[in-house]
C-alpha cells in the first residue's frame, strides 16, 4: 500500500503555492494529511505534486476578530481542542472536537484540512455549517470568503477553485449572555465516521426562553446541513415542542444508505440526536459576563 | 488464582512473562524486520472479477519499468510447482498460489511482480494488462447446493466439497418420545482473526548449498512439509527459522500459498525475495477469512427443559478453494453437545465452494459458530418452558460426578464442575441484583438484556477430524517436543520447536522445566531453533501448547532429573529410588551425603569414569509427546477429538437506546475453568482477548461481499476491529478443575472468550428485544439493524393497538 | 529528497523519495524497526510515534513532511540498553501485551498521556489508547499497565512512609507518625521500580 510517485514542494508563501496549483491540474494541497494520505496509500488519489502548507507562515492560529473567532487553516485540531478561546467563544466547536478522529490523528489533522476534505460525516464542517461560519479561500486574486453552506457541495467536493487554498475558517461568536452547546454522534466504534451527528447551540434569556438557536446534522446525506428550527425561538424549549420542531425540520433530509447504516436509520436517528442536542445545549447554558 | 494447588513452586505463580521485555522495547523480531542483502520485493496483480477466464496477461509495460525484475504468472508457476494440498479428498479442486486459467474470487492473485522495492512493484503491478472474460459466479452457500449453480471448479463437478450426515444415538426415537420440539435458523457471519501484523515471508535460495531459508510469520503445523512438497524439493532443503516473532495469528497465519510463491521466485531469480501482504492484499486475498455458516437446528425436549436430542445442519461457505475449511465443520463434533447431556445428535456437515476468498483456521476451528447455535437453542428452550436461562442450563449440564463423560459423537470429556462455576459466577455477579438492574434500565426507557452463555473449549489439539472426514487420511499422531540440555558450566537451555505468536511459550517452557528441576526459571534459556534442528511440533493450534509443550517439557525435565539422580546415587552407592532430589541437589538421606548441581553436572560432562555403566555422557534429553487420549482412528463416525475440555460461563448485561441501537456492555463476567493455570497473566490475557474478539464477531466484524461479488470490507475503515472503547472491563471468576490427562492438570485457554462471547452478546440483545416480539438470528448484529427492527416492531405494536 | 530530523535526540539525515512515509523511512533508512506497519492507512496505530512529543501515525506522514521535527520512537523509550522505563516496566508487570506487535504504539501513547496527566482515570486511559488497535489482549491488561505506571510515577519521589499526595490533602501521611518526613526521604516508594521521575 504505497502511494504512486509524486513531487513534493513546501512553498513559503501563498502566492508560490497558488502558482503550483494553477500550473498543475493534479497538484494537491496537504496540511495534516490525516484524510488525504490514506487515499494516496490506496492510490485512490494520485496527485502530481503535493503542496505542503502545514508550516506556511500566517495560516495557523486562533484569534478573535470582532464578533468572529478566526481559526487559521493549518491550526491543528488538538490546538483548537485545548484552546481557551475556543472553549470560551465557540462552545459548540469545543464540544465537537473530541469526536474528531482519534487523539493521534488530532495532533496532525488541521481544522482547515477537515473542511477542505469535506467528508459528509466530519465534525468540523458540521459545526461550520451550523454556526454559519465563513470559509476563506485564497488564490492569486486574493481572499474569497464564502458561507460554509455554499462551500460544501457534496461528498469530498467543495467550492475551492482549482488554484485556491483554504486559509481560514471564521466562526461567528454569539454574544448572548447565556448560550449553551451540545454535540452528539453515533458510529459503530467511538472514533469512526459518524452515521449521524448533531450539533446544536442555543441562547436563552433570563426567563429561559430561547432567543437564538442553530441545529446542524451531519453524516446523513452527502454533506452537513443546517435545519431550520427557528420556530423554537421564544419557546421554553420543552421536550415536546423541540421534538416536534426537529421532526418537522428533518422531514426533508436526504439520507444515504450503506453497509453500516440504512437510510431509515439515519433519518430516524437524526431526529433523536437533533432533539437531544438541543435539549443538552439548553441544559448546558453557561452564563458569561458582558454578553447581551 | 487462590485455588491453585499449593504444591507448585512456579506453576500458577504470578510471574512475569519473559517475552514481554523485548516487546516493550520494540525489540521483537518480526518477519518485516528481516532485510537480506539483495532482497527483492513482491506486489500482486489482483483479479477484479469474482469469476473470469484469463484470456491473456501482458507484462511488457511492467517489465519495462526500471527496477522491475520479473512478473510471474499462474501459468508459469503451475508448471514449476505442485498444487497445494487439500484437506479433503477433492483432487479436482486444484489450487495454486496464483490463479491458473481462471480467477475464482475478486482479489485473487493473477500475477506477482518482483522489483527492487515494494513501491516499484506496486507501480509495475498497475501496468500488467490482464484480459478477462467474465464468467457466471455465486456468493451464497445455499445457491451453491443447487446443481445448476455456476461451478467454481468445473472439474470437480459441483460446488459441494463435503456433505456428511452423522447420526449418533437414537435421534428418531428421542424426537418421537419428546413432548416438545423447536427449530430455528441462525447464521454466523464471515469474520476472522485479522491480526495487526499481516502475513509476511522472506525466502532465500542458496544454489550452492541447495537450501531454501525461510523466515515467515507463521503458525502452521507441518509447514515445511507442505512447502517442500509443492516446490518439489526435499524437506531437508527447507530451513524455516522459528525465532521469528509472529504479530498475532489466532489460527490464520498459515501462508502456504505465499511461501510457495516466494520460494519459487527466489529459486527462479537466485535472489532473496520478500512478500509482506499489505492490508488490502491481506483482507481480500490473504485467504484468511473464517467460517461463514448457516445452522438449522431442531431440538427435542421435555416440559422441564431437558434437551434429549438435537438435529443440526451446518452449511459452511468455504469460499473459492477447499484448504482446511471443511475441517472446521469437523472439530465441533468433539463438543457437539456443548456442556450438556444431550443424548443423541444428528449432524449434517456441508461445505460448499463459492466465489469468495478462502477460509483459514480461525480461533476455535469452527467451535465458536457451533457454540452460538447450541447456546441459542438453550435460550430458546428456556423461553419455551418459561425457565430462567441459567436454570435451563443447570438442568442440562453434565454433573461433576459423571466425568469422564462420553458424548454421543465419541469424545470422552476429561473433567469439569460446571455447576460450581455457575454458582460462583452468580454469586459474584449477584444475579438477582443483575436482573433488578436490567429491569431498572428498562424502566428508564432503555432496552436492556442479560446474556448467558456456557461453552466448552476443547483443548490439546490433535487432528482427529481429518480421518473422520477423509478416510484416506490415517493420521493419529500429533506430537510436540522439548529438548533440554545442561551445559558444562551448569546452565540450562530448553529448545522448543515452533513459532510463537504471543502465547508466551518461552515462559511456559521455563516455568515447567523449573518446576520439575526446582530451579529458578529466570536462569533457564529458551530457544526456538530452525526446523532442521527441531524435533516434531504441530504448532500452537487447538489450544494445545500448555498441554502439549508443557507436557513435553515436563517429561523431558523428568528424564533429566532422573539422570541427575542416577549419577548422584551411583556416587553414593545407593539405588536411585533411595536418593532424594531437592532444588538441584541430590542427597542420600541415609548417609547425609549430598552432591550439588555443579558437582553432578561436572561428573556428567567431565568425569566419564564416575558415570554409572551405560550412561551417555553430558546432560541432554528430549521428549516427544503424543496427544493424551489420541490412540485410535475413528470408528462408526465417532472419534475421541481433543483430550481436555475447559469450561466457561459468560454473563453479560447490555443496555441500549432503542432508537440509536448501539449496544453498551454494562457488565461482563466470565467464570473460567481451564484446570491448573500455569501462568495467570497469560491465561487472563487469552481470556480477555478472546472476549474482545468475540465482541467483534457479535457486533462489528464481517467480510461482506456485494451482489457483484466484490468485498466491501477490505480496509480497517470498514472491517471494524473493537477498539478500547468497545471492550468493557471484564471480571473473571476463577475455578480450577484439574484435567486427569495432563501433567499438572492444565487445560487449554486460548479460545474461550471467542467461543462464548458471541453467544452471550446475541443472547443479551435478544433478551433486550424479547418483549417486542423480535429476535436477531444473524451475526454480526449491527447497530442500525437493531434500531430498524425495534422501530418496525414498535410500529407494528402501535398499529395493532390502534386496530384493536 | 533530503530530510533532516531529530530522532530520539539525535540529528539524522536521509535521502528519501517524496512518497516514502515516515514509517518506512524510520524502518528502512534509520533501521528503527520497533515502529510497525499494521494497516498503512491510519486506523490501527501500530506505527505510532511521538512528533514533538505528541502521538501521531507515522504511516500518515511522509518523511519529507517530517523534515525538521523531533521524532521519538519506541527505541527512544528505554533509559539504557537492557533497562526499561517505568511505563515499559509496568507493561511487563501486568503483561499488557501478547504478540507485541501493537506494543510500541501502546507504550508511546501511554507515554504521551502520562506526560500530560498524572492521574488519568480509566476513561482517560481508554481514550488515549483508542487509536491503537490491539487484537490480542482485549485491552484489560494494557489499561492496568498504564494505571500502574501512573501510580508509580506519581509516587516515585514520595518519601518512604508517606502516602502519595492527594489533591487538597496535606502532603504528610498522618499515619506515618514520627517517621515522616524525616526518614528515608527520596527513596523510591515500595513500588519495585528501577527508575524514578517522569517518563
Amino acid at each position: 500500500m504505497k502511494p504512486a510517485p509524486f513531487r513534493y514542494v513546501r512553498p513559503t508563501t501563498l502566492g508560490e503555492a497558488c502558482a503550483v496549483l494553477a500550473a498543475e491540474e493534479d497538484a494537491r494541497v496537504i496540511a495534516g494529511g490525516q484524510t488525504l494520505v490514506p487515499m494516496l496509500a490506496m492510490r485512490l488519489a494520485r496527485p502530481s505534486t503535493l503542496v505542503d502548507i502545514a508550516r506556511m507562515p500566517g495560516l495557523s492560529g486562533i484569534a478573535r476578530d470582532g464578533d468572529v473567532l478566526v481559526i487559521g487553516a493549518t491550526t491543528r485540531q488538538v490546538e483548537a481542542e485545548r484552546s481557551a478561546l475556543v472553549a470560551r467563544d465557540l462552545p459548540l466547536l469545543a464540544a465537537a472536537l473530541p469526536w474528531v478522529g482519534h487523539p493521534p490523528t488530532r495532533t496532525r489533522g488541521t481544522v482547515g484540512g477537515s473542511c477542505a476534505n469535506a467528508d459528509p460525516s466530519a465534525e468540523i464542517p458540521l459545526v461550520a455549517v451550523t454556526l454559519d461560519a465563513e470559509i476563506v479561500v485564497e488564490d492569486e486574486s486574493g481572499p474569497m470568503p464564502m458561507l460554509a453552506d455554499d462551500f460544501f457541495i457534496g461528498p469530498m467536493i467543495t467550492a475551492v477553485p482549482p488554484s485556491g487554498i483554504l486559509t481560514a475558517v471564521r466562526f461567528p461568536v454569539w454574544d448572548e449572555a447565556r448560550i449553551g452547546a451540545a454535540f452528539h454522534e453515533i458510529s459503530a466504534r467511538r472514533s469512526d465516521f459518524a452515521f449521524v451527528s448533531a450539533a446544536a447551540q442555543v441562547a436563552r434569556d433570563a426567563e429561559g426562553r430561547c432567543t437564538r438557536i442553530a441545529l446542524g446534522i451531519g453524516g446523513v446525506g452527502d454533506r452537513p446541513v443546517k435545519l431550520d428550527v427557528s420556530g423554537l425561538i421564544g419557546t421554553a424549549l420543552d421536550a415536546a415542542t423541540v421534538a416536534a420542531a426537529v421532526h418537522a425540520a428533518a422531514a426533508a433530509l436526504e439520507a444515504t444508505s450503506d453497509l453500516h447504516a440504512s437510510a431509515d436509520y439515519r433519518r430516524r436517528v437524526a431526529v433523536t440526536l437533533g432533539a437531544r442536542a438541543i435539549a443538552d445545549a439548553a441544559a448546558n447554558i453557561q452564563a458569561k459576563e458582558g454578553g447581551r | 488464582m487462590t485455588e491453585a494447588p499449593s504444591q507448585f513452586r512456579f506453576v500458577s505463580a504470578n510471574r512475569r512473562v519473559r517475552e514481554d521485555r523485548r516487546f516493550v522495547a520494540g525489540r521483537g523480531h518480526y518477519v518485516a524486520d528481516i532485510a537480506l542483502e539483495g532482497m527483492l520485493h513482491v506486489a500482486m496483480v489482483a483479479s477484479q472479477h469474482p469469476a473470469a477466464r484469463i484470456v491473456s496477461i501482458d507484462a511488457s509495460a511492467a517489465l519495462a519499468l526500471p527496477g522491475v525484475h520479473y512478473v510471474l504468472t499462474g501459468e508459469e508457476l503451475a508448471g514449476g510447482v505442485d498444487q497445494l494440498m487439500n484437506g479433503l479428498d477433492t483432487p479436482n479442486v486444484r489450487r495454486y498460489p496464483l490463479a491458473v486459467g481462471r480467477t475464482r474470487y475478486a482479489g485473487e492473485w493473477v500475477a506477482a511482480v518482483v522489483a527492487d522495492s515494494r513501491a516499484l512493484a506496486e507501480d509495475a503491478a498497475e501496468k500488467v494488462r490482464v484480459v478477462y472474460e467474465p464468467l457466471a459466479y455465486l456468493t451464497k452457500a445455499e445457491e451453491a447446493l443447487d446443481p445448476a449453480s455456476p461451478p467454481v471448479h468445473p472439474e470437480h463437478g459441483s460446488n459441494i466439497l463435503l456433505d456428511r450426515q452423522f447420526v449418533w444415538g437414537e435421534v428418531d426415537r428421542h424426537f418421537a418420545e419428546s413432548p416438545r420440539h423447536l427449530s430455528f435458523r441462525v447464521t454466523w457471519g464471515r469474520n476472522s482473526t485479522v491480526p495487526i501484523e499481516t502475513f509476511g515471508v522472506v525466502a532465500s535460495w542458496d544454489p550452492w548449498r541447495d537450501m531454501l531459508d525461510v523466515w515467515a510469520s507463521i503458525q502452521m503445523p507441518k509447514y515445511s512439509d507442505q512447502i517442500s512438497r509443492a516446490l518439489r524439493i526435499p524437506t531437508n532443503a527447507v530451513r524455516v527459522h522459528q525465532d521469528v516473532d509472529v504479530g498475532g495469528s489466532y489460527g490464520v497465519k498459515r501462508g502456504i500459498k505465499h511461501t510457495v510463491l516466494v520460494g519459487y521466485l527466489s529459486r527462479r531469480l537466485n535472489r532473496p525475495v520478500r512478500f509482506l501482504e499489505d492490508r488490502l492484499e491481506n483482507m481480500r486475498s490473504g485467504d484468511a477469512h473464517g467460517p461463514e455458516r448457516i445452522f438449522d437446528v431442531d431440538v427435542a425436549f421435555d416440559e422441564a427443559g431437558i434437551i434429549k436430542s438435537m438435529k443440526m445442519r451446518a452449511l459452511d461457505n468455504a469460499g473459492a478453494y477447499a484448504g482446511r475449511a471443511p475441517f472446521q465443520l469437523g472439530k465441533p463434533i468433539g463438543a457437539i453437545v456443548g456442556p450438556y447431556k444431550i443424548q443423541s445428535v444428528a449432524y449434517r456437515a456441508q461445505s460448499v465452494t463459492t466465489n469468495k476468498a478462502v477460509q483459514e483456521a480461525v480461533r476455535g476451528f469452527g467451535q465458536s459458530p457451533t457454540n452460538y447455535a447450541i447456546e441459542t437453542a438453550m435460550d430458546k428452550v428456556a423461553r419455551a418452558c418459561g425457565l430462567d436461562r441459567v436454570e435451563a442450563r443447570r438442568r442440562n449440564f453434565i454433573r461433576k460426578e459423571e466425568f469422564p463423560y462420553l458424548i454421543p459423537s465419541g469424545t470422552r470429556y476429561d473433567s469439569g464442575d460446571y455447576h460450581t462455576v455457575v454458582e460462583k459466577v452468580l454469586a459474584h455477579v449477584d444475579y438477582d441484583g443483575l436482573l433488578a438492574e436490567r429491569d431498572r434500565l428498562r424502566a428508564s426507557g432503555l432496552l436492556a438484556g442479560i446474556g448467558i452463555a456456557a461453552c466448552l473449549e476443547p483443548s490439546g489439539g490433535n487432528s482427529s477430524f481429518e480421518p473422520l472426514l477423509n478416510e484416506k487420511n490415517t493420521t493419529t499422531t500429533w506430537m510436540d517436543s522439548a529438548r533440554i540440555t545442561i551445559d558444562g558450566p551448569g546452565f540450562v537451555t530448553v529448545t522448543i520447536h515452533t513459532t510463537s505468536s504471543g502465547q508466551g511459550h518461552e515462559t511456559l517452557a521455563a516455568t515447567v522445566v523449573a518446576e520439575v528441576l526446582e530451579i529458578d526459571p529466570d536462569r533457564i534459556r529458551v530457544v526456538r531453533p530452525d526446523t532442521l534442528e527441531s524435533l516434531p511440533s504441530n504448532s500452537p493450534v487447538g489450544s494445545r501448547m500448555a498441554i502439549m509443550l508443557g507436557g513435553a517439557c515436563f517429561h523431558a525435565a523428568q528424564k533429566l532429573k532422573a539422570k541427575l539422580v542416577a549419577i548422584a546415587a551411583f556416587q553414593f552407592g545407593i539405588a536411585p529410588e533411595a536418593a532424594r532430589y531437592e532444588t538441584g541437589a541430590v542427597s542420600d538421606p541415609a548417609s547425609g551425603r549430598r552432591l550439588d548441581w555443579a558437582d553432578i553436572v561436572n561428573i556428567a560432562h567431565r568425569n566419564f569414569h564416575l558415570l554409572p555403566p551405560d550412561t551417555e555422557p553430558g546432560l541432554a534429553v528430549t521428549h516427544v509427546m503424543q496427544v493424551p487420549t489420541a490412540t485410535k482412528l475413528p470408528e462408526d463416525g465417532r472419534v475421541q477429538m481433543y483430550p481436555c475440555h475447559s469450561f466457561e460461563f459468560h454473563v453479560v448485561l447490555i443496555a441500549l437506546d432503542p432508537v440509536l441501537g448501539k449496544p453498551e456492555i454494562r457488565r461482563y463476567v466470565i467464570g473460567h475453568d481451564c484446570g491448573t493455570v500455569i501462568n495467570p497473566h497469560i491465561v487472563k490475557g487469552m481470556t480477555l482477548g478472546g472476549i474482545a474478539h468475540g465482541i467483534g464477531a457479535a457486533l462489528l466484524e464481517e467480510f461482506v461481499y456485494d451482489d457483484e461479488g466484490q468485498l466491501l470490507t477490505q480496509s480497517f475503515m470498514d472491517y471494524l476491529l473493537p477498539s478500547s472503547h468497545e471492550v468493557p472491563a471484564v471480571e473473571i471468576v476463577h475455578h480450577v478443575t484439574p484435567s486427569p490427562f495432563t501433567v499438572f492438570g492444565q487445560k487449554g485457554s486460548g479460545e474461550s472468550g471467542y467461543l462464548g462471547a458471541p453467544a452471550a452478546i446475541s443472547g443479551a440483545l435478544n433478551d433486550a428485544v424479547d418483549a417486542l416480539g423480535i429476535a436477531f438470528d444473524k451475526l454480526p448484529i449491527r447497530i442500525f439493524a437493531i434500531s430498524d427492527a425495534v422501530a418496525a416492531a414498535r410500529a407494528k405494536q402501535s398499529q395493532e393497538k390502534t386496530s384493536a | 529528497m533530503k530530510v533532516e530530523l531529530t530522532i530520539n535526540g539525535t540529528a539524522r539525515t536521509a535521502e528519501v523519495e517524496a512518497r516514502k512515509t515516515l514509517l518506512d523511512a524510520l524502518r528502512e533508512d534509520f533501521q528503527l524497526t520497533g515502529t510497525h506497519a499494521g494497516c498503512e492507512h491510519g486506523v490501527c496505530g501500530a506505527c505510532t510515534v511521538l512528533i514533538d512529543g505528541a502521538p501521531a501515525r507515522s504511516c500518515l506522514m511522509f518523511a519529507c513532511q517530517a523534515d525538521g521535527y523531533d521524532i521519538t520512537t519506541i527505541e527512544g523509550m528505554a533509559p539504557a540498553p537492557g533497562e526499561l522505563s517505568v511505563i515499559q516496566d509496568a507493561f511487563c508487570e501486568t503483561h499488557g501485551m501478547q504478540c507485541g506487535f501493537c506494543t510500541p504504539g501502546m507504550v508511546l501513547a501511554a507515554h504521551a498521556l502520562l506526560a500530560r496527566e498524572d492521574s488519568p482515570d480509566r476513561a482517560a486511559i481508554v481514550e488515549a489508547i483508542s487509536g491503537n488497535i490491539c487484537r490480542c489482549t482485549g485491552y484489560g491488561q494494557i489499561v492496568e499497565a498504564i494505571a500502574l505506571a501512573a501510580e508509580r510515577l506519581r509516587t516515585a519521589n514520595t518519601p518512604r512512609g508517606v502516602r502519595p499526595p492527594q489533591i487538597g490533602a496535606p502532603h504528610v501521611d498522618p499515619d506515618a507518625g514520627e517517621d515522616a518526613p524525616g526518614a528515608g526521604i527520596l527513596e523510591a516508594a515500595d513500588a519495585d521500580m528501577p527508575h524514578g521521575g517522569r517518563p
